[in-house]
């Protein structure tokens, strides 16, 4: 080998050592994705990208297992502990199962924190919510509000099963800020079962029982889609309005038409981006995951952690026309 | 007097009383477009129920109709979205469901196994299919063409398509077991199996071509069920099969074979379709609309059962008066 050879290699491995250092002196932060390949976390991974670049010092190590199981995320989490990331975010395929090796992770100095799908509390430092229930029931009621005539109108609930508690527990929530829409007058719930038919029939009800009607407000995905297609089919486009909580790949058609002029979900960009921010705060020590600390997410304001150490992040994310196609190819 | 007693004559009485007592309370139901609006979103039930009739005659039940719908449907909007046209997908869907059916009969011809457990089976075998071939993935009404979603709520002559091909089915299903060799031999096969073989009735082959039959049916309807409500995903009509079923029990069709209309079935069909749609509109609270639905098919299958029964009493009376 040639002397100039030499001088090369001496400075490439200089080099490759620089570089290294470099990398050390970010923080690495892991974002653990329930399967890889999933649209929702890979949208998670683009918000987790943007908040790197908005830090500048953090490097996002994206991965998770090849299926939704806990065998295979806990074979990532410790691939993870030998390469010494200084934060692990994960959205757990299991609540309980992944606690010993996330505590053997705390116990190298790891920031663990949970989001969308928790761990229990022994296993994580915090649990990120994307929202939670008196914000949900607050959304789907001012989602109906913001589409009705000046003068108010008849607005009516299509939810699941009678004994769905997350469906039960935001109609709650939401009768108990109906005061604060007073142009909303809420005329009844009725039970589509998370059955297509059953709920487009019972949407078709409510359109002969109440003919002032003019929102249907259904908290549920599949509920949405029928009581949309049922007012689509009653030729009642524009005269009632369906909202509530679904999926943009499944509601893009009826956003279009028109029959559905807007409804909420999370956001798994700002999901992603507002996980990494928490992992980046808690691992460089500027915040401390106890009781009623709050934490800065960036652009997404702070969040509050209660007596479980969880937080909620924010509103549900509001998709109408203008943003629908964006969001209709990721989930 | 017969007409009176006739089982059909007193569940066409039972649907009036019921439109009567729901007029009552919402007397919108009956008008004429609202009748043809509950008649459409009956089609499905009646022809699943047309196919099942065919099975229970000759002793057996089919469990998996509402699988091999999901199944067909999901194949139709995959179809679709792949740009086949509808009469090759509606010829398709048709083949499959039969296919499907034929799996089914076979498995109960030639294994000998019971139609209860092979369908019990083959609705799991369905569902996990639709879950293997979508990921789990939906399909949406904005990846449905508008052919594909308009056909079944084509109006023709004041009634959409779906309307028309339950007619169709009626007619159809009329003809063949009135008049033809195989719908007669499906009556032959549950009513005296072994008297069946003496007339050189295969039974097992009669089971399996009601298997086929119920099973294009259920195809069918996986289309028309799809496109009209513009989606399609792994759970689409779960648990329609009881509701198929209960049609048929409550159309008089006996469940151990060989007696049974097809205006039985169409009522049944047709009663349940009733008390689905008049539900949500004569505002009883959903807590007891399962009860109410659960009571109906019950109170049916106890008046079934009593007329039955009489006829053996008499005869038995009658033999001990000659002693």
């Amino acid at each position: 080998m040639s002397i100039m050879g030499k001088i090369l290699t001496t400075a490439a491995v200089a080099g490759a050592l620089m570089t290294g250092t470099a990398q050390a002196e970010n923080l690495r932060i892991a974002l653990v994705a329930k399967a890889l390949g999933i649209g929702f976390f890979e949208a998670a991974n683009k918000g987790a990208q943007e908040a790197a670049t908005e830090l500048g010092d953090v490097e996002i190590i994206y991965t998770g297992s090849t299926d939704t199981t806990a065998e295979g995320q806990i074979e990532v989490i410790n691939s993870l502990i030998a390469q010494r990331v200084d934060a692990i975010a994960i959205s757990a395929n299991d609540t309980d199962a992944l606690v010993p090796t996330l505590k053997k992770a705390m116990q190298r100095g790891i920031t663990v924190i949970s989001w969308d799908s928790g761990v229990a509390p022994a296993g994580r430092q915090m649990q990120l919510n994307p929202s939670s229930a008196p914000l949900i029931g607050n959304t789907i009621i001012k989602l109906a509000a913001d589409h009705l005539p000046p003068e108010g109108g008849e607005v009516a609930v299509l939810s699941a099963t009678t004994t769905s508690t997350n469906q039960n527990t935001w109609i709650a929530e939401m009768n108990k800020v109906a005061g604060d829409y007073p142009n909303v007058k809420v005329v009844g719930t009725v039970y589509g079962d998370d059955l297509a038919d059953k709920s487009y029939r019972e949407a078709q009800g409510l359109m002969q029982t109440y003919p002032n009607l003019r929102a249907i407000i259904a908290p549920t995905s599949v509920g949405i889609v029928a009581a949309a297609q049922a007012v689509t089919d009653a030729g009642k486009i524009g005269e009632v309005n369906v909202t509530g909580l679904g999926l943009p790949s499944e509601m893009a058609g009826h956003v279009k038409s028109g029959a559905s002029k807007s409804f909420a979900i999370w956001n798994p960009i700002d999901l992603g981006y507002s996980a990494t921010m928490a992992a980046y705060h808690l691992a460089k020590g500027d915040a401390k995951a106890e009781p009623g600390a709050t934490i800065p997410i960036g652009r997404m304001g702070e969040i509050t952690l209660d007596e479980n150490t969880e937080a909620a992040m924010a509103d549900p994310f509001v998709y109408d026309a203008g943003n629908i196609d964006q969001f209709s190819s990721i989930f | 007097m017969s007409l009176l007693k006739s089982r059909e004559t007193i569940l066409a009485l039972a649907i009036l009383a019921l439109l009567a007592a729901i007029a009552s309370r919402f007397p919108g139901f009956v008008a004429p477009r609202n009748l043809a609006r509950v008649l459409t979103d009956t089609s499905p039930l009646i022809l699943l129920a047309l196919g099942q009739m065919a099975v229970i005659l000759t002793k057996c039940i089919d469990l998996s109709v509402a699988a091999n719908l999901a199944l067909c449907g999901m194949v139709a909007a995959l179809m679709n979205g792949a740009g086949v046209p509808l009469p090759l997908i509606l010829l398709a869907v048709v083949l499959l469901g039969a296919a499907l059916g034929a799996v089914n009969g076979l498995l109960v011809w030639r294994l000998g196994i019971p139609s209860i457990v092979v369908t019990l089976g083959t609705m799991t075998i369905y569902r996990g299919s639709i879950f293997l071939m979508t990921g789990g993935a939906w399909i949406n009404a904005h990846q449905m063409s508008d052919a594909f979603k308009a056909f079944p709520r084509t109006v023709v002559l004041g009634l959409p398509v779906m309307a028309w091909i339950g007619l169709a089915g009626i007619a159809a299903m009329a003809l063949l077991l009135t008049r033809t060799p195989l719908g007669r031999a499906f009556h032959a096969v549950g009513g005296n199996p072994h008297a069946a073989v003496y007339t050189g009735i295969s039974v097992g082959r009669t089971q399996c071509a009601a298997f086929v039959l119920s099973g294009a049916l259920a195809g069918l309807t996986g289309y028309l069920w799809v496109a009209r409500y513009a989606v399609a995903y792994v759970d689409i009509a779960a648990g329609f099969e009881l509701d198929v079923v209960a049609a048929c029990v409550i159309g008089g069709i006996a469940i151990a074979g060989g007696a049974g209309t097809v205006a039985g079935a169409v009522m049944g069909a047709l009663f349940l379709g009733i008390i689905k749609n008049a539900l949500p509109v004569v505002g009883i609270s959903p807590f007891w609309q399962m009860a109410i639905s659960g009571s109906a098919i019950l109170l049916a299958i106890a008046f079934n059962a009593a007329s039955r029964r009489d006829p053996g009493r008499i005869i038995l009376k009658q033999a001990e008066h000659r002693t």
